[in-house]
């Protein structure tokens, strides 16, 4: 690639943790090759040094909550030629949207002292809900391997190889026993998307669901196995209701079981 | 495969210490032994060396989406029947590199295929030796073999072992491939309960089993040792209760492509694909190159897929089974159809392992059964996207 045309990245933070971004700087021997293709023009994470716009590929964490962050976005997407939202809350909104299913001043009055500073939107919304996205990459973090694939594809001009299907192909390819059939231990697996390996049924855990809905979910029929085996309403509520509460198959999930709907 | 045909060698009696000079003698040339163990509440495949890592006095219950290990009232080594795990995962593993390249100023230089392992498997069933014979026909006797399949299965060796306990998702003599070990064994095992230690009954199918037969301590079996072995046999077929009549199936279920419980089955199933994993003659894998930055490295794996998936089926424009309806009729037709226009032969061995293993119990008998009972039934409306 001649020197002129080196990509430039940036990644920009919105409402979130900094786990995703923190993702990209745990690729060590890999990222030294992110730094040889690409210029990372703007990664406060990473250096404090900004370059001048526009960028190629612009990497978006974190959710949308305040007035300031609904214009900011769509400053980035002014400046980004391809942008690509990161985690569970830039493409689902997170954990911090679980206050969309209460009111939101009540809830600051009772977490602050003095809510009157507060400057909040009434619902925490994914980047989609703002800006055209090019590409969503799930995961609470998002997984290293699929972070880098998504960066090389788009570097590459390629579609990123970025599978919809269900955690439980990567569980049982891992050799797993499964935790739902074999321990009556409930999974969201099924009804989740896969990237990150399995890691919590690998760990005799039910997934959590936290790279959210996967192609086709059927969460009804899972939703009706879980309380076969004995798990109450709200314990399903709840299961469905973390990392991607407002994503919108999750989401209808949660309100049926709030409703007492579900119980086949 | 050696061609001498089983009834020309006598049975022997190996007592338990003979089966770990077994297993030894295996190790002793070269080959990784793998066989049942107990892990995280089940009886899976990996790597043994002695016998006590064998799943000893462990037995299973199994129902729809439903196992759970049990303590047996005995301390038999092989009195569970099949898990989760399948040969499948040694010999077309979950995901394995095709090829490998590095590019340089001199070329592309592809690297030689990597050396398979040499495996020798022990505790086989019969139902196992009958999806091996399946997953041969798909990757081996075809046009295009899979040569990293078919090196590892010429190097394999087989050491059956008869059921003694089936589960309730068994089916196995319905589909003419068990309980009992007919053939695609070296040695075959009958595990002859015994207060003081149980003791195994050898059967020999190949020269390879003679010559490794031939070095251990056993002695030639007296009347009574045939009698056990006979009661086993005879104990386990008649434990089978699951049954899917097999007979004019294919066309039954090709002429009810619009029947409408695939509909209701497509309400509860997830389109996990837990069944295809499981499932000891699925045989689809995708052949992906590996994600790199680096432009000088290529490499191709190749992966465990499934026609739950929606890309399986994606052609330009869009994918041709969108709903879960039709991913679940491509399951079960292919399965038990159209795999016999394909291969010659079932796709299914009776395992049940798709049923015990589905998160939500989809029991592939008793959807075949009500299709049957219900032949000709069209849904309604009609019209709807298949
Ligand atoms: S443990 Fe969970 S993710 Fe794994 S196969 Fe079972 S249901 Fe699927
Ligand atoms: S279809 Fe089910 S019962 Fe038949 S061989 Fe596959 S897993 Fe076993
Ligand atoms: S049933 Fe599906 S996964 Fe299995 S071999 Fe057929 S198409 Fe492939
Ligand atoms: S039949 Fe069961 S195991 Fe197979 S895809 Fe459907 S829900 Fe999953």
């Amino acid at each position: 690639m001649a020197e002129h045309s080196t990509p430039k990245l940036a990644v920009w933070k919105f409402a979130s943790c900094d786990g995703c971004q923190l993702s990209l700087l745990d690729c060590e021997d890999e990222l030294l090759a992110v730094a040889g293709a690409v210029e990372i023009a703007h990664f406060l994470e990473a250096s404090s040094a900004v370059v001048e716009g526009p960028y190629d590929v612009s990497l978006v964490e974190g959710s949308v909550t305040t007035p300031q962050d609904a214009e900011r976005i769509q400053e980035v997407r002014r400046v980004s030629r391809h942008l690509v939202a990161i985690g569970a809350c830039a493409t689902a909104g997170g954990i911090q949207a679980l206050r969309n299913f209460t009111a939101v001043d009540e809830l600051a009055s009772v977490v602050y002292a003095h809510p009157e500073y507060l400057s909040t939107l009434e619902t925490c919304t994914p980047i989609s809900a703002h800006v055209p996205v090019d590409f969503e990459l799930r995961g609470c973090p998002v997984d290293r391997g699929q972070l880098l694939e998504v960066l090389s594809a788009f570097l590459r001009k390629r579609k990123p190889d970025i599978r919809t299907h269900s955690v439980c192909l990567e569980c049982k390819r891992r050799g797993n026993v499964c935790v739902m059939v074999a321990h009556g231990t409930g999974c969201l697996g099924p009804v989740t998307q896969a990237g990150c390996s399995a890691i919590c049924p690998s760990f005799e855990r039910g997934c959590y669901g936290c790279f959210g809905p996967m192609e086709t979910p059927n969460t009804a029929s899972l939703s009706a196995a879980l309380h076969a085996g004995g798990m109450d309403g709200g314990t399903v509520m709840r299961l469905f209701r973390t990392f991607n509460a407002t994503a919108p198959a999750f989401e209808a999930a949660s309100r049926a079981e709030e409703k007492g709907a579900g119980r086949l | 495969m050696a061609p001498s045909a089983p009834t020309d060698y006598h049975p022997v009696v190996l007592d338990r210490p003979g089966l770990q000079s077994l297993i030894d003698a295996l190790v002793t040339d070269g080959r990784r032994v793998i066989g049942p163990t107990v892990r995280d509440g089940a009886v899976v495949y990996d790597e043994i060396t002695q016998i006590g890592e064998l799943p000893g006095g462990w037995g299973d219950d199994q129902g729809p989406g439903r196992y759970r290990l049990r303590r047996r009232d005995d301390d038999l080594l092989f009195g569970y029947a099949v898990g989760p795990d399948s040969w499948k995962r040694f010999l077309f593993p979950p995901v394995s590199t095709t090829w490998r390249a590095e590019v340089s100023r001199e070329g592309v230089e592809v690297a030689p295929p990597a050396e398979v392992p040499r495996y020798a498997f022990l505790g086989v069933r019969a139902c196992e030796l009958a999806a091996i014979a399946v997953q041969d026909r798909v990757l081996v006797q075809t046009n295009y073999p899979d040569r990293d399949y078919a090196a590892r299965r010429e190097q394999a060796l087989f050491i059956a072992v008869n059921c003694s306990s089936p589960a309730t998702t068994c089916f196995c003599p319905s589909m003419g491939t068990g309980p009992r070990v007919g053939s695609g064994h070296d040695l075959a095992l009958t595990e002859i309960p015994d207060p003081a230690g149980s003791r195994f009954l050898v059967e020999i199918g190949s020269e390879r089993g003679a010559a490794i037969a031939a070095r251990l301590a056993t002695r030639e079996a007296a009347p009574a040792d045939r009698e056990a072995a006979a009661a086993v046999w005879s104990g386990a077929a008649a434990a089978v209760s699951r049954a899917l009549q097999a007979d004019g199936l294919k066309d039954v279920l090709v002429h009810n492509l619009e029947h409408p419980r695939w509909d209701t089955v497509a309400s509860r199933c997830l389109a996990c694909a837990n069944c295809t994993m499981v499932c000891p003659t699925c045989f689809c894998a995708d052949f992906r190159e590996a994600a790199s930055l680096s432009p000088d490295h290529a490499e191709q794996h190749r992966t465990w897929a499934t026609c739950f998936s929606v890309d399986h089926s994606q052609l330009h424009g869009g994918s041709m089974r969108w709903t879960t309806r039709s991913r679940y009729r491509q399951w079960m037709t292919h399965k038990l159809a159209t795999w016999h226009d394909q291969f010659g032969t079932s796709g299914c061995v009776g395992c049940g392992r798709c049923i015990a293993w589905c998160p939500v119990g989809i029991d592939i008998t008793e959807e075949a059964a009500t299709i049957r009972a219900t032949d000709g039934l069209t849904r309604l409306p009609a019209g709807a996207t298949p």
